[in-house]
């Protein structure tokens, strides 16, 4: 396979950089209830709908860690093959914000619940594997809403206490792409594993985004800047590619680069810088009396791996070994959860490598053109399945299959039944064919001399002629066979 | 005739149980005492039509398979109690009124209690003479010009004033102990653990320990029995059985093994004290115990390395209070910082803002290392030094307090001789353990002293036992004369 060649890097006036990126994705846990208190996650209930006295820190209120979050992490963990700890503590954060009703955010800080671990990506130049630092809960803060009223902000706490999981990467990330497939790979993987819905449009799942320079050759990380808080993979890649640009510009003009926390301005494209090293927060980090070291027993961890669904890089294997799936089938087919659901029914039913060409040629265009996702599929994988087992056991062609294929859209209806009551099913009787193309060419016998003398290019005519007789239900094999012997003699 | 008011907790149950006299009558005669002690300043806020209510409610369908069959309690404002105001002495809670009730009063009331009002305190339980409270000192009932301990001074000073049959504070340091000491009652700091935090305004939450405050060991016993409990809403709670601690009550300490630690002689101690000391050393012996001398080396560090951990704690516990969802809110608010900062300005008192101060200043990048990590080190080496002894011993005698109650005024100007004032009760917040505060004796002045029996993790009922020995062969008797009313 011949691979491409990593080309990403910034042209300066004298020298030629990469760029080092590492990120730190805020993952919101899958739960009913929060990390700490029992009031409900959903997205989208009426402001301060969903808060306890705890979550607006009522005075005497006490946090209880709620386990399902801490096995969501721990999923999370082992389905980024990281250590998991046995032994964690939650700390306090301590800031102060109108969002923030404890002034501090129950985190965890050295002591996190998941260690090191490792992601695959496949980049068009090879494999690459970004290292995971660690994993750790916190709470989410508060949201403060700025244009309900002119004078006026207001502090909407549903958000607040909520169970994140931080990802912390390390700079191993080199380009727009690479994070675009490290962002799309997490998600796949904690939507797998059902620990995180990644929905980035409410807010799922965001990151930090940390970028430095630096010439290629040297060894050094040069002075890093971080973005907060962007909430698009585009928006990530264009803050990406101009917070480089800038940082190259600084430094061909022989200036310093400020450590600095800077936001990415989405109506601008740019970044602005929020605040710098010495204006950082000191957050006096301490464990959180309120609560015990979390002590997690091996079992439950053993059992939790136990229980793990497959995951995108096994079943991409899978897809290629047992089922004769191409590295690109393979790669489209695991790369949401829905998919290669969709893509497992159907395969269970019908031939495999089949139903992946069809998948992912016919399907996801017509899903494409129709804006829908593939859980909203209007052809069921039954159906879907049927179409694929009319086609290859030759009841129909493919070119009819695309017909029926229409019909299914338009119709939602078995294939099997569109074929028969249509009358759609393949010509496959050589004696009948023969019959037919014998009456074609002896009604066309100044083309066939034609042909004879050397213009083999029209055979291609007396396809058509057939297709056209046959409505397009003639087996283009045995046309092929019957029309190749016919020509001859 | 003896007043109901002056009778012990454990007499006026039997009084109810046998119907000599009804709750309403009780808590009648409780709010009479409470009108004419005004001057003691010992109420923030009182629920007396509450109270009436619930005697009358109480005889007219007793239950008295209760612990506290129809007991009117006055508790220490620092419990939330549902739909009543609780200030934690604080101007920055003088308007809050929970929607919730604390375990601990919770666990009261469901065994037959309600509430008479609630005790004035210490800010935030931020202090040893009950001076800091926003609503006005305490008076101690053995002397007019007297502080009555702290932080639980409204407790202590109700109780010996006969304003409430028993009650309850919280000991971070020493505030259920020392006020004990000052007052002539019994007071007793749990387990850490034993009692639910759950609904109790935090100071410094790896130290705060709920407990009861009694005129007797038995009472205390009683006290415990109906407060304590595992609680799953705080993730600290010790899950175990409930123990009937009266029940159980011995005053067998035969071939008890009683330890004396040598760290406990400080300089300057006053010679009262250290005879006070002897007396209670002479009888524990004298009933059969055995005395040890041990040694706890990390004492000298019990008291810094609290005023790092529970400042620390505190700065952040506190920083809830914003005047944004509850609580005071200044009305010079021209925008959201100013307003954040003059609530607090306003809201908190000195004492307060000190121990923030030191808290945030431990925490910070730079000191943390020095000050903050130093001191959790010296917190397990102090655990370690009663741990080790444990092995040998059976509870540990010590003086209550370096000192018998000071005049009011006479310490405020200078928060280390205050702070001094907690140096035999801090170790053990320190370490987690139980210690009962038992009256002793006088001092020349005629001012209540307390003993201390330290006992280990959850060795509750043994040190009872000792207290209650103790108690009967010591012969104290508080002479408090109502000089108020």
């Amino acid at each position: 396979m011949s691979k491409e060649k990593f080309d990403y890097f910034i042209n300066g006036k004298k020298s030629k950089y990469e760029v080092i990126i590492g990120l730190e994705v805020h993952a919101q846990v899958l739960s009913n209830s929060k990390l700490f208190s029992s009031s409900s996650t959903k997205f989208g209930g009426d402001p301060n709908d969903q808060v306890s006295l705890i979550d607006s820190a009522f005075p005497g209120m006490l946090p209880v860690i709620n386990e399902e979050c801490i096995k969501q992490a721990v999923r999370t963990g082992l389905g980024l093959n990281a250590k998991i700890n046995n032994y964690s503590v939650f700390d306090r954060k301590n800031y102060f914000y109108a969002d923030l009703p404890q002034g501090y955010q129950i985190s965890q800080y050295k002591n996190p619940i998941v260690g090191e671990g490792k992601v695959l990506l496949d980049m068009p130049y090879g494999t690459k594997e970004i290292t995971i630092e660690r994993l750790h809960l916190e709470q989410d803060a508060g949201k403060s809403i700025h244009d309900i009223d002119p004078s006026n902000t207001y502090v909407d706490l549903n958000r607040s206490g909520i169970a994140l999981m931080e990802i912390v990467s390390k700079p191993d990330l080199r380009s727009p792409e690479e994070v675009n497939a490290y962002i799309k790979k997490l998600r796949t993987i904690m939507r797998y594993l059902g620990t995180c819905d990644g929905n980035m449009q409410e807010g799922s799942l965001r990151a930090d985004v940390n970028i430095s320079v630096r010439k290629i050759g040297d060894k050094k990380f040069g002075t890093r800047c971080e973005i907060k808080n962007v909430n698009s993979i585009k928006f990530m890649q264009m803050a990406i590619e101009y917070e480089a640009s800038r940082q190259v510009e600084l430094l061909d003009q022989g200036k310093e680069i400020n450590q600095e926390t800077r936001l990415f301005d989405t109506k601008k494209n740019q970044t602005r810088s929020m605040r710098s090293k010495e204006d950082a927060h000191d957050y006096r980090y301490f464990p959180d009396p309120d609560l015990l070291p979390l002590k997690l027993d091996q079992k439950l961890i053993d059992d939790l791996k136990k229980s793990l669904p497959e995951l995108p890089d096994k079943k991409k294997e899978r897809f290629i070994k047992d089922y004769g799936l191409s590295l690109y089938e393979a790669n489209v087919l695991v790369s949401e959860k829905e998919i290669s659901d969709y893509y497992e029914e159907v395969a269970k039913l019908s031939d495999k490598k089949l139903a992946a060409t069809w998948m992912i040629g016919d399907l996801f265009a017509m899903l494409n053109d129709k804006g829908v996702s593939i859980s909203d599929s209007p052809i069921s994988t039954k159906n879907f399945a049927d179409l694929i087992q009319s086609i290859k056991s030759g009841v129909i062609s493919g070119r009819i299959g695309k017909d029926v294929f229409e019909i299914m859209v338009e119709s939602g209806d078995n294939p099997k039944k569109i074929i028969e009551s249509k009358g759609m099913k393949q010509q496959s009787d050589p004696k009948k064919l023969e019959m037919m193309i014998t009456e074609i060419l002896s009604k066309n016998k100044d083309i066939v001399e034609q042909y004879k003398a050397g213009k083999e290019k029209l055979f291609g005519f007396f396809v058509g002629e057939v297709m056209k007789v046959s409505s397009g239900k003639a087996n283009p094999q045995l046309v092929n066979e019957i029309l190749k012997k016919l020509l001859k003699s | 005739m003896s007043e109901i008011t002056n009778k012990s907790l454990k007499e006026i149950v039997e009084n109810i149980k046998s119907k000599e006299i009804s709750s309403l009558d009780l808590t009648q005669a409780y709010i009479k005492n409470i009108e004419g002690a005004k001057k003691l300043n010992a109420f923030v806020t009182t629920t007396f039509d509450q109270a009436l209510e619930n005697a009358k409610k109480f005889d007219s369908k007793p239950n008295y398979e209760q612990t506290l069959p129809g007991i009117p309690l006055a508790v220490k404002d620092l419990f939330c109690t549902e739909n009543t105001k609780t200030t934690a002495g604080s101007n920055i809670l003088n308007n809050f009124i929970p929607s919730y009730e604390s375990t601990v009063t919770k666990n009261l009331w469901d065994n037959g209690a309600f509430l008479l009002g609630k005790l004035n305190c210490d800010e935030f339980a931020m202090g040893s003479s009950n001076e800091t409270s926003f609503f006005g000192n305490v008076i101690n009932p053995v002397g007019d010009k007297l502080v009555p301990g702290g932080s639980s001074g409204g407790s202590s000073s109700a109780l010996a004033a006969d304003l409430t049959p028993a009650t309850i504070g919280t000991d971070t340091g020493g505030s259920i102990r020392q006020p004990a000491s000052f007052t002539g009652t019994v007071g007793l700091k749990p387990t850490y653990g034993l009692c639910s935090r759950w609904g109790i305004v935090a100071f410094a939450s790896s130290l705060d320990q709920a407990g009861p405050m009694t005129k007797t060991v038995t009472d205390c016993a009683i006290m415990l029995e109906a407060m304590s409990g595992f609680d799953e809403k705080d993730s600290t709670s010790i899950n175990k059985k409930k123990e009937s601690y009266s029940k159980n009550l011995k005053d067998n300490v035969k071939g008890l093994k009683i330890g004396i630690p040598k760290e406990y002689r400080v300089e300057n101690m006053p010679k009262d004290i250290d005879e006070l000391w002897e007396k209670g050393k002479k009888i524990l012996k004298d009933l059969g115990a055995q005395l040890i001398d041990i040694s706890l080396p990390h004492t000298k560090y019990a008291l810094p390395t609290y005023y790092i951990v529970a400042p620390a704690e505190a700065s952040s516990n506190l920083a809830r209070y914003d005047g944004v969802r509850y609580g005071y809110r200044s009305k010079k608010d021209k925008d959201l910082i100013e307003m954040y900062e003059q609530t607090r300005s306003e809201g908190f008192g000195d004492e307060v803002k000190r121990r923030i101060l030191i808290g945030t200043y431990v925490l910070s990048s730079g000191y943390y290392d020095a000050y903050y990590l130093k001191a959790q080190k010296v917190r397990k080496l102090i655990k370690k030094d009663f741990d080790d002894n444990f092995t040998k011993v059976d509870a540990i005698l010590t003086p209550s307090t370096p000192s018998s109650a000071f005049k009011i005024g006479e310490k405020t100007n200078d928060p280390v001789s205050m702070y001094l004032n907690d140096i035999f009760t801090v170790p053990v917040n320190l370490a987690g353990l139980p210690a009962l505060s038992l009256p002793a004796g006088l001092d020349k002045k005629g001012y209540p002293l307390g003993l201390q029996l330290i006992g280990n993790t959850l060795d509750e009922q043994k040190i009872l036992n000792v207290g209650y020995a103790f108690e009967k062969n010591c012969g104290f008797k508080n002479q408090i004369k109502k000089w108020w009313s």
